[in-house]
């Protein structure tokens, strides 16, 4: 008889791998990406690619220099290079996804240890890096498939004028590849938590809280607050895009219950000031972003009780 | 129908159907027993009898080596051949006493004879229970005569009869909730007889209609004890777990059941108990599903304690394929072997044969999904506790309530890294308390 097999138990474990749920991230992703590339044409598709390869490429780079193990092969490359694709225009110049999937891969990502151990989400770091770094190409709103500069809904709700719900349901609007299609984007939530990949926590909190900070500093400013507008604020820029892929990052994001609650709550807070009281219009990246920076604190505050320390006890003592 | 659960747990396949079929067989060993002395929790037994002395089925041979401690029975008659140390499922070498077995079976005086449990004290009953040696079956091996006697003042209201069986492959309580509902019904009349004031529930899980069936039949005159079906979901079977989805009361590691007003035995267990009590029969034979894909016929068996392992496997039509892995117990929390020349003892209630193994994965870096969070049934946080563990931080260990899991495995089973949690936990676990034993010895 050939050397039996001895370890710990337990002795079975689950067929879903770190691949495997990067692979339904991708799936999920796909309705809203491919709507972008049927909406503004081929170059979305070829910022993708750019986007996603020089993600990946930098990895596989970096890993063979410094002799690690290679980890392309768990997919959270090309997540990453996704998710930078999806939140920039489609008129951007080919080096912007280039310089930013760099970026995003080997400052954020693979000097703090690869995946799992950066403390910030790497595309929406690289994003906000370029927004910073190239401005007026970054802030140039994308020109719609006849050549026709047109404005996004939040600039336009922020001008007063009216938005039609129709095309912020369906996406055809003004901005980013992957964020202007709600079903689309509404279609990769219900698949996410179809397959148990995230909680509907983060999303909905975000979502929730982002409008309520809205409504709240509207009001305070002493604005008139209507539906279309409040409707603006959750379907017509990055938020849900933001809330669904993005806040819901594992390696970024509270892994707690109630933490969960917490981090999404201070992400729709930090998006309101922004576009209640910020310069820029749009604010989710730059919320998200600080709100990765709390998660380590969330996360003790709201570490878990064991099931024997609350609760009701013996009823006779 | 509402089936009553708990909050964490993981769902898989529970594999059940490859030996649920197969009705109990008798086994009769042809080879010597081997009965160990640490077949259960606490205090190894002390053996009474010495090499060439003859014994008899239902003779103790070892007597509890304390409170915490149970008496060893013979289950053939025989010669004793040696009193030695032995090799166990654990991998350890532990006391054990191998018996000759001259195949005639010969009991002691009284053996089998009936007796009326309502006529016995509460005393006489624990005492009963003491003299058969009867520990907790469902893999623990707690003495059940230390449950059953509870210290004064303290009320119990439930006796819990876990019937969960969660773990997959395993099908010995299944069966006997077919073959021998009725018994464990009486077993548990007898435990309602120590304790006035309780109700006894038995809890199921629902992946056993038929089981569910037969019991709530077997206990329909019986206004003190019901059935509860319980959701598929592992570890339903935990003690805990069990507590908290029957009487929603908690317990921590610092609490025994009976802190919280109850007591649970295992089905195996209540069933020894009524042969204990009510036919004079000391616990000497197991159910002991032996299954799994490497295996030809996957069957249960009724096996004398002491039994060689390589025996029951050859009665169940020998090795299908050859195995990467043999398990004693459940995949979740079974000891792997690396021989079959261990004993059947009072807690094997599954041998499982494996064709592939598939725990072998090495682990990735996190990526913190937060699964292992979701299935914790102690809502602990494995992923950090592993941390602490992995860098020898026992203080904040144990500030993290590391001392509270249970072992189950589900974070382990969970991940999709394949990071090996509930191993680091158990060890970092198993390390502080062996450090308080020894402070407590200080003292």
């Amino acid at each position: 008889m050939k050397m039996l097999n001895v370890s710990i138990s337990p002795h079975i474990r689950t067929s879903r791998t770190t691949t495997k749920v990067m692979l339904d991230v991708i799936i999920a992703m796909s309705p809203a990406m491919i709507f972008g590339y049927i909406y503004f044409g081929w170059y979305a598709l070829l910022i993708s690619v750019l986007s996603v390869s020089s993600c990946v490429l930098t990895e596989f780079v970096y890993e063979k220099i410094m002799k690690l193990p290679v980890t392309i092969g768990d997919l959270s490359a090309v997540v990453t290079g996704l998710v930078l694709a999806m939140c920039l225009y489609s008129t951007s110049p080919w080096w912007i996804p280039v310089v930013g999937g760099v970026f995003a891969i080997l400052v954020v990502k693979m000097l703090f240890g690869g995946i799992g151990q950066n403390f910030m989400n790497p595309a929406l770091t690289a994003r906000c890096f370029l927004l910073l770094s190239f401005s007026r190409i970054m802030t140039a709103y994308p020109s719609l498939t006849d050549g026709v500069s047109a404005a996004t809904p939040l600039s336009m709700a922020a001008a007063g004028q009216h938005v039609s719900y129709f095309e912020m349901f369906f996406g055809t609007h003004s901005g980013s590849i992957g964020e202007t299609s709600t079903i689309a984007i509404l279609i990769g939530f219900a698949y996410l938590l179809i397959r148990r990949v995230i909680s509907p926590r983060i999303p909905l909190c975000v979502i929730g809280s982002t409008v309520a900070f809205v409504a709240l500093f509207t009001v305070m400013k002493g604005e008139t607050v209507t539906l279309n507008y409040l409707t603006v604020h959750a379907m017509g820029g990055g938020l849900l895009a933001g809330a669904v892929f993005m806040a819901t990052d594992y390696t970024t994001s509270p892994v707690t219950k109630w933490g969960r609650v917490i981090y999404g709550i201070a992400v729709g807070l930090i998006t309101a000031v922004i576009r209640c009281f910020g310069g820029s219009g749009e604010g989710i990246s730059f919320a998200i972003i600080t709100a990765n920076l709390l998660t380590p604190i969330i996360e003790k505050l709201t570490y878990p009780k064991p099931l024997g320390t609350y609760g009701k006890k013996a009823e006779t003592k | 129908m509402i089936k009553k659960t708990f909050r964490g747990g993981v769902h898989i396949k529970d594999m059940k159907h490859l030996s649920s079929g197969s009705a109990i067989k008798e086994y009769k060993p042809q080879t010597d027993l081997v009965y160990l002395m640490n077949q259960h929790i606490g205090a190894p037994a002390v053996p009474c009898v010495k090499p060439g002395d003859r014994v008899l089925v239902g003779q103790t041979i070892a007597e509890p080596g304390g409170f915490v401690s149970a008496a060893v029975i013979s289950s053939v008659s025989g010669t004793v051949k040696t009193v030695a140390a032995h090799i166990c499922h654990n991998g350890d070498n532990a006391l054990a006493i191998t018996v000759a077995n001259d195949n005639e079976y010969e009991a002691v005086e009284g053996f089998g004879v009936e007796r009326d449990y309502t006529q016995m004290t509460a005393e006489e009953i624990i005492a009963a229970v003491k003299a058969a040696g009867i520990v907790g079956m469902g893999g623990a091996g707690f003495p059940t005569h230390v449950k059953l006697s509870v210290k004064p003042g303290i009320k119990i209201d439930y006796i819990i009869c876990n019937g969960a069986e969660c773990e997959p492959y395993i099908t010995c309580d299944y069966r006997l909730m077919l073959e021998q509902a009725d018994k464990a019904v009486l077993g548990m009349k007898i435990v309602l007889s120590i304790f006035k004031d309780a109700t006894g529930i038995f809890g199921i899980e629902s992946n056993k209609p038929e089981g569910i069936a037969k019991v709530k039949e077997a206990c329909k005159d019986e206004p003190r004890l019901s059935v509860v079906p319980l959701k598929k979901k592992y570890p339903q079977g935990g003690e805990r777990v069990m507590i908290t989805a029957l009487t929603k009361r908690r317990i921590n590691s610092k609490m025994l059941p009976a802190d919280a007003g109850c007591i649970v035995l295992n089905f195996s267990t209540a069933i020894a108990i009524a042969e204990a009590v009510a036919y004079n029969k000391p616990l000497t034979h197991r159910i002991v599903t032996v299954t799994g894909d490497a295996v030809n016929t996957p069957s249960n068996f009724d096996a004398p304690i002491g039994t060689n392992v390589a025996g029951l496997v050859e009665a169940a039509g020998g090795f299908k394929y050859e195995p990467e892995k043999i398990i004693f117990g459940g995949p979740m929390m079974g000891a792997a072997v690396y021989t079959l020349d261990v004993p059947v003892n009072k807690t094997t209630s599954c041998i499982l044969l494996l064709k592939k193994d598939t725990a072998v994965p090495e682990p990735h870096e996190c990526i913190r999904c937060g699964k292992c969070l979701t299935v914790c049934p102690e809502h602990l946080m494995p992923i950090k506790l592993k941390n602490t563990a992995d860098a020898n931080d026992y203080a904040e260990f144990e500030k993290l309530n590391g001392l509270e899991c249970i072992g189950c495995g589900c974070c382990t089973y969970i991940c999709p890294a394949k990071r090996r949690l509930s191993q680091s936990i158990t060890a970092a676990k198993q390390f502080v308390l062996a450090e308080k034993k020894k402070a407590a010895a200080k003292k």
